[in-house]
């Protein structure tokens, strides 16, 4: 079975490093990237099954991301990573077609599963 | 809201419901109320009094005018009486027929019938000796030429001598006439008359009780007998008595020290002046009783306006105080309200940016663990550490942030100190600084060389410059501008300016500006912000102001006293 691919935008570089490699140990094909014109030029580059975003992002914003994710990438699920009090950005997020939404600080294996169940949605479908 | 927040009102507030201040209104209002209640009731009162005092005064002094006047007729009647019946005699007998005792006596006789009061009758030629007398005494041969009575008839055609006891030792006055005889040939008829007929007259007039009624002369020797101020043929014992030609009225003081009312007449052809008097004391009972009413309704009504006055005003300074007192804590609820509402705001900020180490360090830790059960063999030594610094550096992080928050929360207690405008700006901008990043908002610090500080209450300006900032980011697009300027603003004062790109306020809405209530955020807002900013800012002495231009931005500009310089 093809591991997972998933592309991790968040612009807290440490953190997007730390779960690329956690979710790598777990069997994932993760890479970091710390803002959203980063993500949609690896998107560009690299076919990916989940990307997992940051809403708040200096520069471009999550929900500005997930709008051109979903524009150019109908099929790519998109699951957002929001603060406490970011509920409203999330349900936004929601409206524009994420799949999922997860409430900072994340538990592992809840995001495991989460990117499983994403990637399995669309499983067959090449972005 | 906490109980305690009722009670914890601030010094200011505490000086608008001060004791003090309304004990100074409470005086203010009933002295200015009585002034204008009782003096109009006073003046009233005395225009009354002194009304019913001088229809009472002609009431009483009436009687006294005119029995005065009825007594000077009837003693200028008897005086003309007795002049007439002598110049009849003299008209009627001829200067030898006079001289004839006999024919002395007859006339004597008919005048004492006639007339009455007659007591002797004498002829005295020009050279002032009496040719005849008949009479009790033996006065023929008498010689007057060195009196001054005989002088004054030869001179005046009349004489009326003033009352004397003579050598007959009983009061008697003399009438004597001048008689020409042609040639420059002249006599005098002289008559003593009794006083007793004048005595009777003059007590006739006495007005009852207390009255007194009696004849002097021009030098205040009593003519008459007096009840109360001596006797015949001496002084007066009333000084000051006019000496007009009419029936006079005039107020003394008896020397016991009462007062009288004294009507005085003069007698014609004579020295004589009839004088009539009654004490003031003696008034009509009907203006005692007046004038006791007149009193008791002052003093009643003065009691009920001041007891109405009081009570009105006790009444009205306790609502005045309830109210303020209700204003005062309602104001401070609601800065209160607004203090938590900023707080609440900030909580969510700091929650929010908390939330990136918090997940940074649960990464880390996670990737530490996972290293550690995930792989087969021990992950190097170099890459723990470098995990460990992550963990501690956002750790510090969260540290950071919670030293702001609490920096900020323990300013809530009001007090005085001086403040760096700099730091304080730069920490309450601590609290916008993600939402600046993320929306891209610029945010620019111009501040003078010499930094200035304000003596004020940090607490209390991070929250004036929280709502104003706060407008400031709501106001602005993403992208936008926000200048913060610290300039000295004379030599006590220092002003802070917070200008921004943003939507403006329309001019009407800008006058409203600081009303409480007031709000354009249709829902979002309370209206409180900027109300409750100017309160503070009024309360640390300085002043707000703002300018602004719809579509261009506006500019906040707060004033505040200076402190001492930062070296």
């Amino acid at each position: 079975m093809e591991p997972v691919r998933v592309l991790i935008v968040d612009d807290e570089e440490e953190l997007a490093s730390a779960l690329e490699e956690r979710l790598n140990l777990r069997g994932f094909q993760a890479r970091g990237v710390t803002t959203g014109a980063e993500a949609l030029t690896h998107l560009e580059e690299t076919p990916c099954d989940v990307v997992l975003l940051d809403v708040k992002m200096p520069g471009l914003g999550g929900l500005e991301v997930i709008k051109k994710i979903k524009n150019h990438y109908p099929n790519l699920e998109v699951i957002l990573l929001t603060g406490h009090g970011s509920a409203q950005d999330a349900e936004r997020g929601m409206e524009l077609g994420a799949y999922d939404y997860l409430m900072k600080p994340v538990k592992i294996e809840v995001l495991s599963q989460l990117l499983v169940s994403a990637a399995a949605q669309n499983e067959g479908e090449e972005p | 809201m906490p109980e305690d927040v009722n009670q914890n009102l601030g010094p200011e507030e505490e000086e608008l419901i001060s004791d003090r201040r309304y004990h100074r209104t409470f005086i203010a209002s009933v002295l200015a109320v009585s002034i204008v209640a009782i003096i109009p009731l006073l003046i009233m009162t005395g225009t009354t009094y002194r009304q019913y005092r001088t229809v009472f005064d002609a009431e009483m002094t009436r009687p006294m005018v005119r029995f005065t006047t009825n007594g000077k007729q009837s003693l200028e009647s008897f005086l003309s009486e007795h002049i007439s019946a002598l110049t009849m005699v003299i008209r009627e007998r001829s200067f030898e027929e006079l001289q004839e005792n006999r024919t002395l006596e007859r006339v004597l006789m008919n005048l004492k019938q006639a007339f009455g009061g007659f007591i002797d009758l004498g002829v005295i030629d020009e050279d002032g000796i009496q040719l005849s007398y008949v009479g009790p005494y033996e006065l023929e041969g008498v010689n007057y030429e060195e009196s001054i009575w005989f002088h004054e008839v030869i001179m005046r055609g009349v004489h009326v001598s003033d009352v004397f006891m003579g050598h007959r030792n009983f009061p008697h006055f003399v009438i004597a006439i001048r008689h020409d005889l042609g040639a420059g040939h002249q006599f005098v008829l002289r008559a003593t008359i009794d006083t007793d007929v004048l005595n009777r007259l003059v007590q006739s007039l006495v007005i009852q009780p207390h009255g007194d009624a009696f004849i002097i002369n021009r030098d205040s020797i009593l003519q008459t007998p007096s009840q109360f101020n001596g006797d015949i043929l001496e002084r007066s014992l009333l000084p000051g008595l006019p000496h007009s030609t009419q029936t006079e009225l005039v107020e003394l003081e008896a020397q016991n020290g009462e007062s009288l009312i004294v009507a005085c007449a003069p007698i014609e052809r004579s020295s004589f002046r009839l004088v009539l008097l009654r004490p003031s004391s003696a008034l009509p009972t009907d203006w005692l009783n007046l004038r006791r009413e007149l009193g008791i309704f002052l003093v009643i009504s003065i009691i009920l306006i001041l007891g109405v006055i009081i009570g009105g005003s006790v009444w009205m300074i306790r609502r005045m105080q309830e109210a303020d007192r209700l204003r005062a804590l309602c104001y401070h609820k609601m800065e209160y309200t607004n203090k938590m509402e900023s707080l609440g705001r900030m909580s969510a900020g700091v929650a929010h940016e908390i939330n990136n180490p918090l997940s940074i360090i649960t990464e880390k830790a996670g990737l530490m663990k996972d290293l550690l059960q995930l792989s087969d063999k021990m992950p190097p030594r170099e890459k723990l550490v470098e995990l460990v610094n992550s963990v501690i550096k956002s750790a510090d992080r969260c540290g950071g942030i919670t030293h702001r928050l609490l920096g900020f929360a323990k300013h809530m207690q009001v007090k005085h100190e001086n403040v760096d405008l700099d730091l304080l700006l730069r920490e309450v901008l601590g609290f916008l600084e993600k939402e600046a990043e993320y929306r891209s908002i610029y945010v620019d610090f111009q501040f003078p060389e010499l930094q200035p500080t304000v003596s004020s209450d940090r607490g209390q300006l991070q929250q004036v410059f929280l709502n104003i900032l706060n407008n400031a980011f709501a106001a602005v697009d993403d992208g936008g501008h926000i200048v913060i300027g610290v300039t000295h603003d004379g030599a006590n004062m220092v002003a802070v300016s917070i200008a921004d790109d943003g939507i403006g306020v329309p001019e009407e809405n800008l006058a409203r500006i600081f009303d409480p209530f007031f709000t354009t955020k249709k829902g979002a807002g309370t209206g409180l912000g900027l109300s409750i900013t100017y309160g503070i800012i009024e309360k640390l002495g300085g002043n707000i102001t703002v300018e602004s231009t719809v579509g261009e931005g506006t500019c906040f500009t707060v004033t505040l006293p200076k402190g001492h310089t930062v070296d």
